[in-house]
């Protein structure tokens, strides 16, 4: 061993005995209170958020100088993250993660109070807000979702009705058989899977609750098999399986491009797409764009009924929540209650409100026409539910899984269904006993 | 070479033996020791906050269960390297690698190819060296984007074709075959500059007499490939088989861009990715990287025992 070799082994174990300490304790449990008095909040606050197109416009402008009216002293600088999930998991490793973000999906549930400042008991808060449970810890609440979305079918109303269908249909069968005459009687492409994109796959895992209008299927997930028969997953995974199998999808799903799919679909290039609400506004601009009409994009409940009626599950879109090292908590508390009940963000972006007992939205209105009954699945076992999740490796909220679904159901992959689904539930219930549940 | 001017080096020191020069001043030898690290400094630097500290740490990482961002940790021992020793299904994610393995040696058989031949005097050699290496400058992440509509249903790829009157109407990302050659085939058209480059770089180094004898001796290109390129470039060679396989091992940006790993597409390094961030599995993604490491190590440390690296002696 020369001079040269015990000089890199000193180095490396150097370096060795500060890593190892790793990160220590810290602190927990803050409270982050609405301010009394608004004009006397002070403070410049660091929004995080992941609408970089709202910065870029000038939108999310126009929206501080709303809130300075009322809070004359408090200065809103807004930091767009394009990879928001990655980049704001790093920078949380640290004290300097703005002073509002959106409560990223990585960071488990048990771990908020270490992260964010309570912004109130889910008692007192639950009877204002909706979707309070999802992010409650002990009681207490660390973040509110500005919007409330429902997952559903984006569809071309025009191309529908060239197909001759005029009534959403109610179960799998008869959406297959739908999507089978628009195949035979238009030029557009039935289905559009959006396999390239990812995101777009991982959404089928919102029609969790839909199926059986059940208010406890989180639960479910928690204590028993996604992918037994009949069970919500399976059920969605079924259908898209069979769209897929059937030929009723875009030719070559590996290069779809998301981007592209809002105006196809606007021009009636393509059919129908599993989104959520959220997409209705974004479909419609593209409408615009592409000089076609934006009341063609339709929205449809997922295909299942129970006693009659289908079902709809209103869920939160990304939550606020407060840094808990933020020096203007009561600033930074300012701008959620102020951005989730006064703004108007939610109009803007034709949204569920937040608010218990606010009005639909307009897109909506044919909801209320066909007697959608709407409901709220109860996350009490979410965190659970993550941790199976990651665990078993199986990512219900992740697109590889779904994208092997198609590419099994395209013939890219060998296997049966059946299988499929057994692998899933084996590593799914093998993770839950592990975990102990 | 260096060999024989060292001899005789020494042996004129010895022979002459000229009057030892009085020794430097303290402060001045101080001095002269001190010189070449400050130099160091900013090289050194950096190379230890960006490479040695990470690596450090994330073998720190890889003896604790952390998820990436949660403030607690806990030790579990070797826990994550027995997972990933008992898990076969990690692995089996090498047999990928086998296609961009089997794509450097085209790529490697290419660029000597294309080197030997613009080593000679060709027409527009410049020119033609550039189009080669062009591609090796592109962002990795660009190319992904660029090579997705290459292979997009009516892409380049298929008017290319149709100019030639082929109407093919294949997905090709479409089976795991397909999309794992496709993906493989970029690697190629990316790479292929690099190796061409180091290999032109090691021709050129070749005194050009050696080629004048042989002429005179008849030998023509093929012997003169044979008997001086070919031995000639030997070490640079070996450089680019050993880059060229742990490439291969380690995969990362053009699958992860284009296909995300879909369709039988992914690769170790995508696989820790997604462990690590997607599943908040971070002790183990470090531990699978150390493992990922120590293979390469492995393989080299192998090569370099089947392929020994003599000294070349042309002369």
């Amino acid at each position: 061993m020369n001079r040269r070799h015990i000089l890199a082994m000193v180095v490396g174990t150097a370096l060795l005995v500060p890593a190892c300490t790793g990160t220590g304790g810290s602190s927990q449990g803050a409270e982050a209170e609405a301010p009394d008095d608004p004009s006397k909040v002070t403070g410049t606050i660091q929004v995080l958020t992941v609408r970089t197109d709202l910065i870029q416009d000038g939108t999310l402008k126009r929206y501080a100088a709303e809130f300075n009216k009322v809070y004359p002293k408090v200065k809103v600088e807004f930091d767009g993250l394009t990879d928001y999930e990655a980049e704001v998991k790093i920078r949380m490793n640290t004290k300097n993660y703005g002073d509002v973000l959106l409560i990223p999906a990585v960071i488990k549930k048990a771990d908020y109070p270490k992260f964010f400042a309570s912004l109130g008991t889910q008692e007192e808060r639950g009877k204002k807000y909706r979707f309070t449970d999802f992010t409650t810890v002990d009681g207490k609440v660390y973040g509110q979702s500005p919007v409330g979305v429902s997952p559903g079918f984006v569809y071309n109303k025009r191309i529908w009705r060239e197909a001759g269908v005029t009534e959403w249909p109610t179960t799998p069968a008869e959406f297959l058989d739908d999507l089978k005459a628009i195949k035979a009687k238009t030029d557009a492409i039935p289905y559009y899977t959006n396999f390239a994109a990812g995101w777009t796959l991982s959404g089928w895992t919102s029609v969790n609750g839909s199926v059986h209008c059940d208010p406890k299927a989180t639960d479910k997930l928690a204590e028993g098999d996604p992918w037994a028969k009949g069970a919500d997953l399976r059920v969605g995974d079924t259908l898209l399986h069979d769209m897929v199998k059937q030929g009723l999808v875009e030719k070559d799903p590996t290069t779809s491009n998301w981007e592209e799919s809002k105006a196809r679909t606007a021009k009636g290039e393509i059919a129908t797409q599993w989104l959520g609400t959220w997409a209705i506004v974004q479909f419609k601009d593209a409408a615009k764009k592409a000089g076609v009409n934006p009341d063609d994009i339709g929205f449809m409940p997922f295909p299942a009924q129970v006693d009659g009626k289908f079902c709809s599950v209103i869920g939160p879109d990304y939550n606020q929540g407060i840094n808990i090292h933020s020096p203007h908590k009561e600033a930074a508390r300012a701008w959620i209650d102020w951005f989730t009940d006064k703004s108007g963000y939610v109009e803007d972006n034709l949204a569920i409100s937040p608010l218990k007992g606010a009005p639909l939205p307009e897109v909506m209105k044919p909801y209320e026409a066909a007697g959608v009954k709407f409901i709220e699945v109860n996350d009490a076992k979410g965190a659970q539910v993550k941790q199976i999740d990651s665990d078993s490796e199986v990512g219900i909220n992740a697109p590889e899984y779904r994208q092997n679904l198609v590419d099994l159901a395209r013939g890219a992959r060998d296997g049966s269904l059946d299988d499929f689904f057994a692998d899933l539930s084996k590593r799914w219930t093998d993770a839950r006993k592990n975990l102990g549940s | 070479m260096t060999d024989t001017t060292r001899k005789t080096v020494v042996e004129t020191a010895a022979g002459a033996a000229p009057p030892a020069p009085a020794p430097p001043p303290r402060r001045a030898r101080v001095r002269r020791g001190v010189t070449p690290w400050l130099f160091l400094i900013a090289p050194l630097a950096l190379l230890v906050t960006f490479t040695y500290a990470p690596v450090a740490n994330m073998l720190a990482y890889s003896f604790t269960d952390w998820d990436g961002v949660s403030p607690e940790l806990h030790y579990t021992g070797a826990g994550n390297y027995t997972e990933i020793f008992t898990r076969e299904d990690l692995f089996r994610v090498f047999f990928v690698s086998g296609y961009y393995l089997a794509a450097s040696a085209v790529q490697i058989i290419a660029a000597l190819y294309f080197a030997t031949i613009l080593s000679f005097n060709v027409r527009f050699r410049n020119f033609f060296k550039g189009v080669l290496f062009f591609p090796y400058l592109i962002n990795g992440v660009a190319i992904g984007f660029v090579f997705l509509y290459f292979f997009q249903d009516g892409g380049t790829l298929d008017s290319v074709l149709s100019l030639f009157g082929v109407r093919t109407d294949h997905a090709w990302l479409g089976t795991p075959f397909s999309a794992n050659t496709a993906l493989a085939g970029v690697s190629v058209w990316r790479y292929l500059g690099l190796n061409f480059v180091l290999l032109l770089g090691a021709i050129q180094s070749i005194p050009g007499e050696l080629y004048e004898a042989a002429e005179l001796d008849g030998a023509n290109r093929w012997h003169q490939f044979r008997h001086i390129i070919a031995p000639g470039i030997k070490p640079v060679l070996t450089l680019t088989v050993i880059l060229s396989i742990s490439g291969s091992l380690s995969v990362f940006e053009i699958p992860y861009i284009m296909t995300g790993g879909a369709t039988g597409t992914e690769t170790f390094v995508i696989q820790t990715v997604n462990l690590a961030f997607r599943f908040g599995k971070t002790g183990l993604a470090s531990a699978a990287a150390v493992v990922l490491l120590l293979i390469i190590l492995l393989v080299t440390w192998i090569q370099r025992r089947l392929v020994p690296d003599d000294k070349v002696d042309l002369v």
